[in-house]
């Protein structure tokens, strides 16, 4: 993206004034370079999503911005449902509630390498990954009613984890507001089989060493010390998510013409909050955010029980769990005015910061963790949400780094098993069903996360608190 | 025939044809060659789909959202199609087989079929193109 066309605020702010049918202004946190390096078609989705009706203040773009549907991927925009504002479900994504979550071991580096392998194997083996994988979890539609409405607090009642994890998930494990009854048959029968599944692309399950140690006042709150082992989950609300997403898009694309809406791109399918469209949408969507916080709660159980027969002196606790493709409504005071508002993120994580009455008690002096997954193979960040009053961007953050070619170019690049043998040489054991997904998830294949990661910190979005590198990864 | 093209997250799937049902055909084809070699996925069985949709671009991707949805829910993959149009209703075979991991190695899972870079057209008389990015 050509610098000179944008007003430079500070070293890491960048704005798009407002022009045409925009709104507001566009806002972009990144280094310079990093912004350079951002396709032109993140400076026209921006300005797309600044035009929808009742955005407030500004729309956002995160240091790893990319061209995503209709919403850049790392877009972060709030909208007013009292003026008129929109819900778009290209703003929110079809991995509804992709998030992260991360567990602590209380185990070192020293516990997990003479196993590292048995390791790796049992939890291939354990965790059901890629297309074509099944869930060991089959709802009928009550059960499935009810996971849909509780989420992970469904899962916890259920046996699949403890009550104490509810506590480090966002929404506590549970989004209110879940309508299971807008969720489609379609999209119901898509997760039948998919329960406690990975997925695949650039979903993972990770074992990790905290390899660098930035803010240790925070770092000691989070649990974490040097040489630590963590686990970290990377999926979201699988193919219900999936579905809800494809026929939303549809439905808004085909009813924005009847609200009066019009539609520079039809990714960019909205509807306004306080219409039925909309409304049945909020209802659905949360209903998958749900699926995804059950999804990730069932996951962590399986990974629990491969640690109580591989490694039983571990104790795995959860640190926290977030989610990167949502819509939720949150209070922000706007010149002195409380608002409510609407807040899409898309590809960016909510980070609460210190003070914030929606964390739990031990957050409330550090703000929330924030959980940046790297790419397979490369490090992985953890961050925590910054002082409230300088709460940016309505206190969201970057989700990790995009990718640097496409699939067909790293396929052609390199061969799963030279990836594979790779990592191994530095340490780190890969586990997939696909020689080919390997080499399309190489780590060279994605754009460097510590250049975005240290844009957030310089930016303000939130802290460095820890660095990870992988142990094992086990991927879709 | 069929190709693919860049997106910088994801993945665009392209089918050309004489026709638009063959362009259509052609893009099911690029699909499934985003997920697998195509030459590992037999024709064993057959599946029909139906959609309708208010124009013809609404529709390629109500097609492409189909085979995915009946990907997910069947665990096949699909290999040859016959896609009939009547205005803005499809309806169409999909031939292929039970999704065997260890022999297709599937490499990606496609989540849906989106409306960016979404084209239906007759670039020359009896040459058409259907073609959208698909998120996986």
């Amino acid at each position: 993206m050509d610098t000179s066309t944008l007003t430079r605020i500070s070293d890491y702010e960048w704005r798009i004034e407002p022009q045409g049918d925009m709104n507001v202004p566009g806002i972009i946190f990144a280094s310079q370079a990093l912004v350079e390096a951002m396709d032109e078609k993140v400076r026209e989705q921006v300005t797309n999503v600044a035009a929808l009706p009742g955005i407030v203040a500004a729309s956002y773009a995160m240091p790893d911005a990319h061209w995503g549907y209709g919403f850049p991927i790392g877009g972060v925009a709030a909208f007013d449902a009292d003026q008129g504002g929109v819900v778009s479900a290209g703003g929110v994504g079809f991995d509804i509630s992709c998030g992260v979550r991360t567990l602590l071991t209380g185990l070192q580096r020293t516990d997990i390498e003479p196993v590292k392998t048995r390791l790796a194997d049992a939890l291939f083996h354990s965790i059901p990954v890629g297309l074509g994988s099944t869930g060991n979890i089959h709802l009928d539609d009550k059960g499935m009613t009810a996971m849909l409405s509780g989420g992970a607090s469904w899962a916890v009642k259920r046996g699949w984890g403890y009550r104490e994890d509810l506590e480090r998930v966002e929404e506590q494990g549970c989004m209110t507001g879940a309508q299971p009854e807008q969720v489609s048959l379609h999209a119901r029968k898509r997760q039948r089989n998919e329960m406690g599944t990975l997925g695949s692309g650039n979903h993972y399950l990770e074992v990790q060493e905290v390899s660098d140690i930035y803010d240790p006042d925070t770092a000691t709150t989070f649990g974490l010390t040097r040489g630590d082992i963590v686990i970290s989950i990377h999926c979201g609300s699988r193919g219900l998510g999936h579905q809800i997403g494809t026929e939303f898009l549809k439905s808004m694309a085909i009813s924005a013409h009847h609200y009066g809406i019009r539609l520079p791109d039809r990714e960019l399918a909205n509807a306004p909050i306080d219409s039925d469209t909309g409304q049945t949408y909020l209802g659905a969507m949360r209903a998958a955010i749900n699926c995804a916080l059950a999804n990730r709660q069932i996951i962590t159980h399986l990974t629990r029980g491969v640690f109580e027969r591989i490694l039983p002196e571990a104790k795995l606790a959860l640190l926290y769990d977030v989610s990167h493709n949502t819509c939720k409504v949150e209070e922000y005071v706007i010149d002195g005015r409380p608002r409510r508002l609407y807040v899409h993120r898309k590809g960016a994580t909510r980070a609460f910061g210190p003070g914030h009455p929606d964390l739990p008690e031990v957050f409330r002096e550090t703000g929330q963790p924030v959980l940046i997954g790297g790419s397979m193979g490369t490090a992985s960040h953890i961050l925590a949400g910054n002082r409230e009053g300088g709460a940016l961007a309505f206190s969201s953050a970057c989700h990790g780094a995009g990718r640097a070619m496409s699939r067909r170019k790293a396929y052609k690049l390199w061969k799963g098993r030279q990836v594979t043998d790779n990592l191994h040489e530095q340490g780190i054991i890969i586990r997939s069903p696909s020689s080919r997904g390997v080499a399309e998830e190489a780590p060279g294949a994605y754009k460097d996360v510590n250049a975005v990661v240290d844009a957030a910190h310089a930016a303000g979005l939130a802290r460095k608190v820890a660095k990870l590198k992988p142990v094992v990864c086990i991927k879709g | 025939m069929w190709d693919h093209f860049h997106h910088e997250a994801d993945i665009g799937v392209l089918g050309r044809g004489s026709s638009r049902e063959a362009a259509f055909e052609e893009a099911a084809v690029a699909l499934t060659a985003v997920i697998t070699e195509l030459d590992t996925v037999r024709c064993r069985e057959s599946v029909t789909i139906d959609c309708e949709a208010p124009d013809l671009e609404l529709l390629f991707v109500d097609w492409l959202n189909a085979l995915v949805y009946e990907i997910a829910t069947r665990r096949m993959l699909f290999r040859r199609f016959s896609v009939g149009l009547d205005g803005t209703r499809l309806h169409a075979t999909a031939c292929g087989e039970p999704i065997e991991v260890a022999r297709h190695q599937p490499a990606a899972e496609v989540k849906g079929a989106t409306y960016t870079e979404l084209e239906v057209c007759e670039d020359q008389p009896g040459e058409w193109r259907a073609q959208c990015v698909v998120d996986v």
